[in-house]
């Protein structure tokens, strides 16, 4: 597979969300609003591509038995200076994210990537499937929050467009599944058509 | 290919690996703990000086916390040349609708009501998150108000209070927080 292809089949093809239907939790849970979203996906993005670098030049050295509990380990170690980093540069984004940063390291795309890409491939190979699959999931992140803000709130960033309220229900739990179920649907509509379905 | 999984291999291994990752995340909290903290105290020192009348001392150098029933509410005098012009009174609840709600309430010296800030909250967005000064015009009806004749609970509950709609909860929360602070203003807080 071509560098390109790797980089960009987290877009579509395989997107982390919408395809390979993982990270359901964040992508539910932090999509009230644009910036929420585009924050966890970035986040999750540096801790995809750092990770997946780290423990596919480690795969070497480390024995078959233990590999998860050493991958775990990478991946919440960047998940934590993620963390802090957060706290201490961008307060307001850290207190909107709360408690979905930390868990960012059960995240299953973070540690599918590097059981099933990772541990198997190169380096560079390895780095810019995570910077793909994180962008991926930003981007899927960021349709579904577009969608919930602008619908729920009327609003694209916190700039409002109408006035007075939009329709709630999409900023509560149901709407993200209503949002989400919508999505996938589509999604699915443009991967059939691209590989020749009708 | 990968080191055969003995056991000599697998504990070295994730020893090495749990080193490093402490090595690499006590340098990363070094580097990040004067940011958070200055971080941490900006806030507060924004929220005092939105909810309090000009002032010329440091409430943060003067502060003194109270014990009240369930938790510490922290008081900030302010003062303008040796007068004592109000406090701030961080408060809180635990009456929200999702977790612990923190506000900052601005009293002015006969138990007045001059502003009030969210500190923390993690109301529902488009609902309860409207206790928010910037959100919508609840807090604002409790602004230059005195508690002794305006009563804090929600029209429902037989108060002066317009509770937010569909945010009962977070509103009779927010009523909750208030009412701790001036109470221990009133109570215990003499200058």
């Amino acid at each position: 597979m071509s560098l390109w292809a790797n980089f960009t089949k987290g877009f579509l093809k395989e997107n982390p969300v919408f395809i390979l239907v993982l990270g359901t939790c964040p992508a539910l849970a932090v999509t009230t609003s644009v910036s929420n979203g585009i924050g966890m996906g970035l986040s999750t993005t540096f801790v995809l591509a750092m990770s997946n670098l780290v423990i596919s030049a480690l795969k070497n050295f480390i024995p078959d038995k233990v590999r998860i509990p050493c991958f775990i380990v990478v991946i919440a170690s960047f998940v934590t200076i993620v963390d802090l980093v957060m706290a201490g540069f961008f307060q307001a984004i850290h207190a909107q994210l709360g408690i979905f940063i930390p868990l960012i390291v059960v995240n299953c795309i973070v540690l599918g990537r590097a059981e099933a890409f990772a541990a198997k491939n190169g380096l560079l190979a390895s780095f810019v499937d995570g910077l793909g699959m994180g962008l991926g999931f930003t981007l899927a992140l960021t349709i579904i929050s577009f969608f919930r803000e602008a619908l729920g709130a009327g609003a694209f960033l916190g700039h409002k467009f109408i006035r007075g309220d939009g329709i709630l229900v999409f900023v509560l739990a149901p709407g993200a599944f209503f949002v989400f179920g919508y999505v996938i649907a589509i999604v699915n509509r443009i991967n059939k058509m691209a590989s020749g379905g009708k | 290919m990968a080191k055969p999984s003995t056991f000599a291999n697998m504990v070295s291994t994730l020893l090495v690996i749990c080193l490093a990752s402490s090595a690499a995340l006590g340098v990363a909290y070094e580097l990040t703990k004067e940011p958070i903290a200055k971080a941490i105290l900006a806030k507060k020192i924004s929220a005092v000086e939105q909810v309090l009348p000009s002032f010329d001392n440091d409430p943060l150098e003067e502060a003194s916390s109270v014990s009240v029933d369930e938790g510490v509410l922290v008081f900030y005098p302010a003062k303008k040349k040796g007068k004592f012009v109000g406090a701030a009174v961080e408060t809180f609840t635990r009456k929200g609708f999702s977790g612990e709600i923190k506000l900052m309430v601005g009293l002015l010296p006969d138990g007045t009501i001059n502003k009030i800030v969210v500190v923390q909250a993690s109301e529902t967005p488009g609902l309860g998150d409207k206790i928010a000064e910037e959100k919508s015009d609840f807090a604002k009806q409790f602004f230059g108000k005195d508690p002794s004749t305006f009563i804090m609970k929600v029209k429902k509950d037989g108060g002066s209070v317009d509770a937010i709609t569909a945010a009962t909860i977070s509103s009779r929360a927010f009523c909750d927080a208030v009412t701790r602070a001036y109470d221990a203003y009133k109570r215990g807080f003499k200058r």
